[in-house]
């Protein structure tokens, strides 16, 4: 039977597992290696949460909440939320979380911000990245998880892969949405005063975009966290496994607890960086 | 040779500059270059020196090219074709690094909307400049305290720009321009945000410190009182095209074209001009002590009075009746003696304040100068003819004495008098 479908799909297919197969038997030590140096640094800081004693780690929380916000209620209201988990049931697995989280978002933040400068920069680069996001947002997070599983193996590496992916397109955009809003005659005044590029870029863009850098980030570690279910199903630990284990095992409640779980974890990570963020800008909100 | 001088700059705005170059220069105007090839001609052939220590107004409408134009100083644009010489430099020919050492020794800007950084305070705003120069933080803030104490802003150097008002905020920038001690100060329409009060006392501010400082001062405005006011020249611009460059009273008395004389027809002469673009010689000047001598001077020339010069120095008016009274009386009086010391005013007063003695005097009013010498007389006549040119022209709250109805006008300046 003849159709008007030239069959593009087989060689793409058939490309693609090429390229793969050719990167796992020629790279394969590469990748090896940016893995073992991801998880390194994943695994320490992992150890770290979970062999601290819970009362340590609430006594952080409040101090950080604390020293975002300078606020005694909104600190006091995080370290019960995460003492909260804790009741829960679910310590070990929220320290193994936080640990993928703040990993990723540092990732996130190392790749995301400088590609938000040059995109704010370049409209051609804007024009050819733009698309790009477009894709890291929508394309169904399996299609990348295969490859990465191929590459990194099974477990937390893939997984902070993934979350890399889905969650630095926020932050790319609010930066670059966020140096084009810096008022030009106030760039244009620091020009005037002879001013380098990179000092405009770190004493005039980046401080009056910070506002919307770090609502970018803000959201980064709130898509990374609605990744951490998918990101169990290739094998890293966490609250998102617990999830995952409610629904193999059919048990709705051991489900509902991890999702209070991921959604607790979000308010405490969402109001510490948004209280930070608006302290930051402080300056806006003094008036005559 | 010039501090500045800007030599046949054409500035184009589009896609492909260059390429419309060649179609201006044989003559394209802007509205057929936009039409025609989508490219805005922000500035054609302009050519301008600026002397060193001048305050040089820019003026025009929006989009006349100002602010186009003043940007070039600094190459914040550069232009399309031409050359910007700035002290013996051809800014053209610097790269990028020599160019931001130059901005940072040589020019400092004022901008419209203050362009203050809205993170730093008032203080490390106004030490911008020398931070950028590298200077150490103790002294660049000892440096900038002084200039927020030239602009009257003690005690707001540790407050942010959004706590200050349009003023203070201008002052801010004022200062931060200043404190970086460059010889060049551009200012873009830095008074056009504010306040008229408060935008004329800036204007006093801007003189009194130039008085002091010398700079060169670039000065935008679109608002013609503040150019004839703080300008020692001026320039108009007409869609990116120089009109004219001459002094105050070189614009508003000889205008070169249409657009100019349209310009300045809604001056206020009276506020803009200063008495000695308007005094005359006077008729009778009494040099003689001798009280007949100057009798018999005054009936020669035919006048009823006359203006009392000692060794230079003016002494006062007499009149005939005076005289004639001093030589009857007994004892033998000088002329000097019965001379009377009326109103007079320096060669710089504005019109608008000579304006009322000169209604109620009987005798054209004399302006003397700083030396003490006479230097002119101004009569009610020589008002009328600078303040009444033209009777459409004239400003309704003019208090021009045109020849027909002065008889009316003099007897409203006595009663005001009387009043006072």
């Amino acid at each position: 039977m003849t159709s008007i479908f030239f069959d593009i799909g087989q060689p793409i297919r058939k490309a693609t597992n090429d390229f793969v197969d050719f990167l796992v038997v020629d790279y394969g030590d590469f990748f090896e290696a940016v893995s073992n140096s991801i998880l390194s640094v994943l695994v320490s800081l992992e150890r770290v949460l979970r062999d601290a004693p819970p009362w340590l780690v609430l006594i952080v929380i409040g101090l950080i909440a604390y020293g975002a916000s300078r606020r005694a209620g909104l600190s006091i209201a995080m370290v019960v939320a995460t003492w909260f988990i804790g009741a829960l049931g679910l310590w070990e697995q929220a320290m193994q979380t936080i640990a993928i989280m703040l990993v990723s978002v540092l990732l996130a933040i190392v790749i995301g911000i400088p590609i938000g400068v040059s995109a704010a920069r370049s409209n051609r680069f804007r024009a050819i990245v733009n698309p790009v996001l477009d894709l890291m947002q929508t394309i169904p997070s399996f299609v990348y998880l295969i490859p990465a599983a191929m590459l990194f193996g099974l477990g937390k590496v893939p997984a902070i892969l993934a979350t890399v992916i889905y969650a630095t397109p926020p932050l790319i955009r609010l930066t670059d949405l966020g140096i084009r809003q810096v008022d030009v005659e106030v760039v244009e005044a620091a020009r005037a005063f002879g001013a380098t590029r990179w000092q405009i870029l770190k004493g005039v863009q980046i401080p009056l975009a910070l506002p919307s850098i770090m609502q970018g980030i803000n959201q980064t570690m709130m898509m990374a966290l609605a990744m951490v279910v998918i990101a169990s199903m290739i094998g890293a630990r966490g609250v998102g496994e617990t999830v995952l284990l409610g629904l193999q095992r059919n048990d709705s409640g051991t489900g509902l607890i991890g999702g209070i779980a991921i959604v607790v974890l979000a308010i405490v990570f969402d109001r510490i960086s948004q209280s930070f963020g608006d302290r930051l800008q402080a300056y806006r909100k003094v008036h005559h | 040779m010039s501090l500045i001088e800007v030599r046949n700059v054409t500035k184009i705005f589009g896609a492909d500059p260059k390429a419309m170059l060649t179609k201006v220069k044989a003559g394209m105007g802007k509205d057929e270059l936009l039409a025609e090839t989508g490219h805005t001609l922000g500035l054609h052939d302009v050519s301008l020196s600026i002397e060193k220590g001048e305050i040089f107004v820019i003026m025009g409408l929006s989009g006349s090219g100002k602010s186009t134009l003043i940007r070039h100083f600094n190459r914040l644009i550069d232009p399309t074709d031409g050359a910007i010489v700035i002290d013996g430099t051809d800014i053209m020919t610097l790269p990028t690094r020599d160019l931001e050492q130059f901005r940072r020794q040589k020019l400092s800007m004022v901008f419209q909307r203050f362009g203050l950084l809205p993170h730093r305070t008032v203080l490390d705003n106004v030490a911008y400049g020398l931070e950028l120069r590298g200077i150490a933080r103790a002294q660049r803030h000892e440096t900038a305290m002084e200039w927020i104490d030239a602009v009257g802003l003690s005690g707001y150097e540790n407050q942010y720009p959004s706590q200050l008002s349009g003023g203070m905020q201008q002052r801010v920038g004022l200062a931060r321009a200043l404190a970086s001690n460059a010889e060049i100060l551009l200012m873009d329409e830095a008074f056009s945000a504010l306040d008229p009060l408060i935008r004329s006392q800036m204007q006093d501010q801007l003189i009194e410190l130039q008085a002091r400082l010398h700079k060169t001062i670039v000065f935008i405005t679109h608002d013609l009182d503040e150019a004839l006011r703080i300008g020692d020249r001026i320039a108009i611009l007409k869609d990116g095209v120089l009109c004219q460059v001459g002094t105050p009273p070189e614009i508003l008395l000889q205008p070169a074209d249409d657009y100019v004389r349209a310009f300045v027809r809604d001056v206020n002469r009276a506020r803009a001009l200063s008495v000695d673009v308007v005094m005359q010689p006077p008729a009778l000047r009494l040099t003689t002590e001798n009280l007949d001598h100057a009798l018999e001077e005054m009936r020669r020339v035919g006048e009823s009075y006359g203006y009392v010069v000692e060794r230079d120095r003016y002494r006062g008016v007499v009149t005939q009746e005076a005289i004639e009274d001093a030589i009857k009386a007994p004892g033998n009086d000088s002329l000097y003696d019965i001379a009377v010391e009326t109103p007079h005013f320096g060669p710089e007063t504005v019109i608008e304040h000579v304006l009322p003695a000169t209604l109620e005097s009987d005798w054209p009013v004399p302006v003397v100068g700083p030396d003490g010498s006479l230097a002119g007389v101004v009569s009610r006549s020589d008002m009328g003819q600078i303040l009444g040119r033209d009777e459409e022209e004239a400003e309704p709250d003019d208090d021009a004495g045109d020849g027909k109805d002065e008889p009316a006008r003099r007897q409203v300046g006595r009663d005001v008098a009387g009043a006072a």
